[in-house]
């Protein structure tokens, strides 16, 4: 452990904290863009300046460990001065669209812009003009708009482990690609886009589908058994994007089906209530496929099924397994799950077929 | 009599840029075919020696008859037959072809530590390295010395790091030492990305076994097995050259497990850096090697803990590294006793610009930048008045004619606002323009940023903008004190060593010449007459004499006038190319 003191309070944290760690924990703020706590430090937007006895020149919190005896000063005219400069700088080389900005009060530069004030600049010169181009369905990339914090290569390459964008070029062409510039080709997972802290990575779906009053709800991810935490940014009763909280299981983290494949929600060929089905079976072999190739030469499905009630389709089922188990034995029937259940239905569901059907006849998409 | 006849011939890259490939051969051609073996029995030895460090001069040769000494200068192909002829037959040196008086006042005066084998061995021979008792330092720190006797060898020389910051070698080899670990690399930075400079690449290609040996001696020190050169892919002589090295070291023993028959294992390879500046820098350098991005990355750790491959590691300059033989092999305190209190040793410089003698020198630090300009480099070219001294490359700063009396070290030339950096010294005279020599180094060094931090990427490009703002005569008056601040700024805020330094140039010329930026921004006038938006040609009528050189050589038919009648220049067509300047005979053409 060692000692330190902050803007004159004493604080005690473990070796190899970071200035930014324990200033954390006196609850002092420090402004940073390209800081996150689960990705190896960076110091390159240098906005978490702080003065440090014995030091001429300030250094950067994020990157400077807590020393015994260390008094700490994390903010003065001088520094405040810096940070304005900074932001100023970086604000000179950023489209200034914020009005149709997918990210408009949900961005860090904004709120710094917004707490510091900068409404004037003393910065104009050339800005990065890049063409739009990106091929891929699920995220819009707008590098104008990106400050190069490399928190989206960081995220990609360690806690993905897929490095599929890197930085590329010198100077102010300096840019965030994939290898040569090509479209993104990669999971989608969406992790980039949940740390950006500007409008430079966005949700391709979420785009003109509003931005404020989202009511937001805390739920799990359906898709498999983890079970992640999502957060749903609901606006009139519609899912407008999906999110998750950093301080749940799975720590924020999401993959490509639950950060963006939620337009099932709302599609129309959702399934809510059970289904029976009334044709005969020799009839629809192989339709549902027929239906999406060509849907007028397909029955339509309530020639096929009917609407019931669960107690209903309970019922019809606990009936016929039970027929066909007295017909043709139990080895006559197996069961199917899924991964989208969780692990409680499926260990449920293989106990149901094992000690009621009686047949070991029992798989899952992703094996028992 | 038996005569022994030796010819050298430069091939450092400037050499055979001059043709110094073809010298060669054409001297193995002419004294082998002109049956000189038969009739005065003679032996002829045509070497390949590396860089003399006088690139003016190119291609120099260096005929040596029984131990007797001619240098012939600027030597082509078809100079060789009247040399072999004249000379090597008969005796009599050609003399309008030898070097003057210049060539031994500019080498003369220096103190040859570094560069003392450079030009005078054939670098791609071990032999020849060794018989000037090369690897002897080695196999004595090897075989019989101790990582602490070592480590307290180098420190007591007051090596300081020849790669620009100046930290002290023995101190860095000292934690290199301390800190245990299975593994552990010692590294030579040979980036040397600065424009201009050409040192370490002279060592490199010149006298590669020293900088090998260097390292040898410093994985000794720090028990490390594996090292790396880091050479720019620019410099495929260096890069040669030292493979060849490194392979005749391999085997002769050198290299390789139980070197020296000692017991200890070091093996080196070299990593070819794709020529970005910033990988000079050490962190970068070591995530190049690891077939990363090289950006600097911020130091939670020192190298010595954590570098390659978050492993223990030692990273020196080429040459830093080809200082050690010696003063292993001639003591700690010969070598302190070279330089100041401060600094042990010489410094090698690449003196260029307008001074008459450009090329590479050593000198002893403590030695005072005047006579490094004025005895060594013969003072300035053309008899025009010096102005400033621009040290340390694109990080460092413009020293006034005033300071010219401090004696250079890495201390002295910080407080003049420069720095030593790698020790690049570009001389200017009355016809630089400040303003223009600051915007053109901070076009280098922010195009060359990593990109990583906000001051040095985006900063240095606004104080470039404001810089071409001024000398395109569009300068504010709040221009330098916007520019100050953004210098003191990025200087204070960025993360490494390019950053911090970019703004050197600006903030020295600020200090020195704060008056020519005033004159571009009140004035709209480049005192030099450099800026080309700021300058207007015009014709002096009680010189011109009317003979129209001025108006044949116009390209934009700018020039108006009869025959033997004073002309005149059309400002709104003049395109500024100066090519009337030029041409007129009479100085009739005013620039300004
Ligand atoms: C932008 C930048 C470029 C550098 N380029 C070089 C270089 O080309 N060669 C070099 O030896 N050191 C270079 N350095 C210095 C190295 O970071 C390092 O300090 C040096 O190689 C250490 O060796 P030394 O102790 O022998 O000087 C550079 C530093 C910076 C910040
Ligand atoms: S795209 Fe976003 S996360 Fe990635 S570097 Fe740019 S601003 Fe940072
Ligand atoms: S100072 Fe420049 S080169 Fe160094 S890390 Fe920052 S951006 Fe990169």
């Amino acid at each position: 452990m060692v000692n330190l003191t902050i803007d004159g309070k004493k604080v005690r944290v473990r070796k190899l904290s970071t200035l930014l760690d324990a200033a954390g924990k006196l609850d002092i703020p420090i402004p940073t863009l390209c800081h996150h706590p689960a990705l190896s430090p960076f110091g390159g937007c240098r906005l978490c300046l702080v003065e440090v006895n014995g030091s001429p020149k300030p250094v950067a919190a994020c990157t400077t460990f807590a020393k015994e005896g260390m008094e700490v000063v994390t903010s003065n005219p001088r520094l405040e001065k810096m940070r304005r400069t900074t932001l100023e700088l970086i604000l000179s080389d950023h489209p200034q669209d914020c009005m149709v900005c997918e990210r408009a009060g949900d961005c860090k530069l904004q709120e710094l812009a917004y707490f510091y004030g900068i409404r004037e600049n003393r910065f104009k010169g050339e800005r990065r003009i890049y063409e739009k181009k990106d091929g891929n369905p699920f995220l819009v990339r707008d590098m104008e708009k990106c400050i190069l914090c490399g928190k989206c290569v960081r995220i990609c390459d360690e806690i993905q482990g897929v490095g599929a964008i890197d930085f590329a070029y010198r100077g102010m062409k300096t840019k965030i690609c994939p290898p040569f510039e090509r479209d993104l080709d990669c999971e989608f997972c969406g992790q980039c886009v949940s740390v950006c802290p500007t409008g430079a990575l966005t949700g391709r779906m979420w785009a003109n589908k509003g931005r404020q009053n989202f009511k937001e709800v805390d739920t799990i991810c359906p898709y498999c058994g983890c079970g992640c935490n999502i957060t749903l940014h609901i606006w009139r009763n519609k899912v407008r994007r999906v999110s998750s909280r950093e301080d749940t299981p799975n720590e924020g983290w999401l993959c490509a089906k639950g950060r963006f494949g939620y337009s099932f929600i709302n599609h129309r060929h959702r399934l809510k209530k059970p289904l029976i089905r009334i044709a005969p079976k020799e009839k629809d072999e192989g339709r549902g496929r027929k239906e999406e190739i060509n849907p007028s030469s397909a029955p339509r499905p309530s020639a096929i099924f009917r609407e019931a009630s669960w107690d209903e389709a309970l019922d019809y089922i606990a009936v016929r397994l039970k027929e066909v188990k007295e017909k043709h034995g139990q080895d006559a029937i197996g069961g199917l799950s899924s991964a989208r259940c969780t692990n409680e239905e499926n260990y449920l569901f293989q106990k149901f077929m094992r000690a009621v059907i009686g047949t070991n006849n029992i798989d899952h998409c992703a094996r028992y | 009599m038996k005569k022994n006849i030796i010819i050298k011939v430069c091939t450092g890259t400037g050499g055979i840029a001059s043709g110094g490939e073809e010298v060669l051969s054409a001297f193995r051609d002419a004294v082998s075919s002109s049956g000189i073996k038969a009739i005065f029995n003679e032996r002829c030895s045509a070497q390949k020696v590396g860089c003399r460090g006088f690139c003016a001069k190119d291609v120099l040769v260096d005929v040596i008859i029984n131990g007797e000494k001619t240098t012939y200068k600027h030597i082509k192909q078809d100079m060789v037959q009247r040399i072999v002829d004249e000379h090597i037959l008969n005796g009599k040196a050609v003399e309008e072809w030898t070097v003057g008086e210049d060539y031994h006042t500019f080498h003369d005066r220096q103190t040859k530590v570094v560069l003392s084998h450079c030009g005078e061995i054939d670098p791609e021979d071990i032999n020849a390295y060794m018989a000037v008792g090369g690897y002897d330092a080695a196999r004595k720190a090897v075989c019989s010395m101790t990582p602490k006797e070592i480590v307290d060898t180098v420190k007591n020389s007051n090596l300081r790091g020849r790669g620009g910051a100046g930290f002290p070698t023995g101190l860095k080899w000292e934690l290199g030492m301390r800190i245990k670990s299975d593994i552990k690399y010692v590294i030579c930075n040979g980036d040397e990305g600065d424009p201009g400079a050409f040192m370490d690449r002279s060592v490199m290609e010149g006298d590669p076994h020293s900088v090998i040996e260097g390292m040898i001696i410093c994985a000794k020190a720090t028990e490390s097995g594996h090292g790396y050169i880091y050479v720019r892919a620019e410099y495929p002589l260096a890069v040669k050259r030292l493979q060849m090295a490194i392979d005749q070291c391999r085997e002769n023993g050198f290299l390789g497990s139980n070197i020296f028959g000692s017991g200890f294992d070091f093996d080196l390879r070299i990593f070819q850096g794709a020529g970005a500046f910033v990988c000079g820098e050490a962190t970068a350098l070591m995530r190049s090697i690891e077939g990363k991005r090289g950006m600097p990355s911020p130091k939670l750790w020192r190298s010595a803990e954590k570098g390659l491959w978050d492993r223990p590691t030692v990273l020196n300059n080429v040459e830093t590294f080809a200082n050690i033989p010696r003063i292993i092999m001639n003591g700690a305190e010969w070598y302190s006793n070279l330089g100041t209190e401060r600094s042990g040793g010489t410094k090698v410089f690449s003196l260029s610009g307008k001074v008459k003698n450009t090329g590479l020198i050593e000198v002893p630090f403590g030695t005072s930048l005047k006579k490094i300009i004025y005895d060594i480099g013969g003072g300035i070219e053309g008899g025009k008045a010096f102005k400033a001294l621009q040290t340390g490359g694109p990080s460092g700063g413009c020293i006034p004619a005033e300071s010219l009396e401090i004696e250079v070290d890495y201390e002295s030339l910080a407080q003049a606002g420069s720095i030593m950096g790698s020790g690049g010294m570009v001389v200017l005279d009355e016809t630089s323009c400040m303003v223009n020599t600051a915007k053109f180094f901070l076009e280098f060094t922010q195009a060359e940023s990593c990109g990583k931090c906000t001051p040095c990427r985006i900063g240095t490009k606004r104080m470039l903008e404001i810089l071409e703002r001024i000398t395109s005569g569009n300068g504010k008056e709040e221009d330098i004190d916007l520019l100050e601040e953004l210098c003191r700024y990025i200087r204070a805020a960025s993360l490494c060593g390019l950053g911090m330094t970019a703004p050197n140039p600006v903030l020295s010329t600020l200090r020195y010449f704060r008056d020519e930026y005033e004159a571009h921004i009140r004035d709209k006038r480049c005192p030099a007459a450099v800026c080309k938006d700021l300058i207007t040609y015009s014709v002096v009528e009680e010189l011109c004499t009317g003979c129209g050189a001025c108006k044949r050589a116009c390209p934009a038919d700018a020039v108006r006038g009869t025959r033997k009648s004073p002309h005149r220049i059309d400002a709104d067509a003049c395109v500024k190319c100066g090519t009337c300047f030029d041409a007129c005979k009479f100085k009739a053409i005013r620039k300004q």
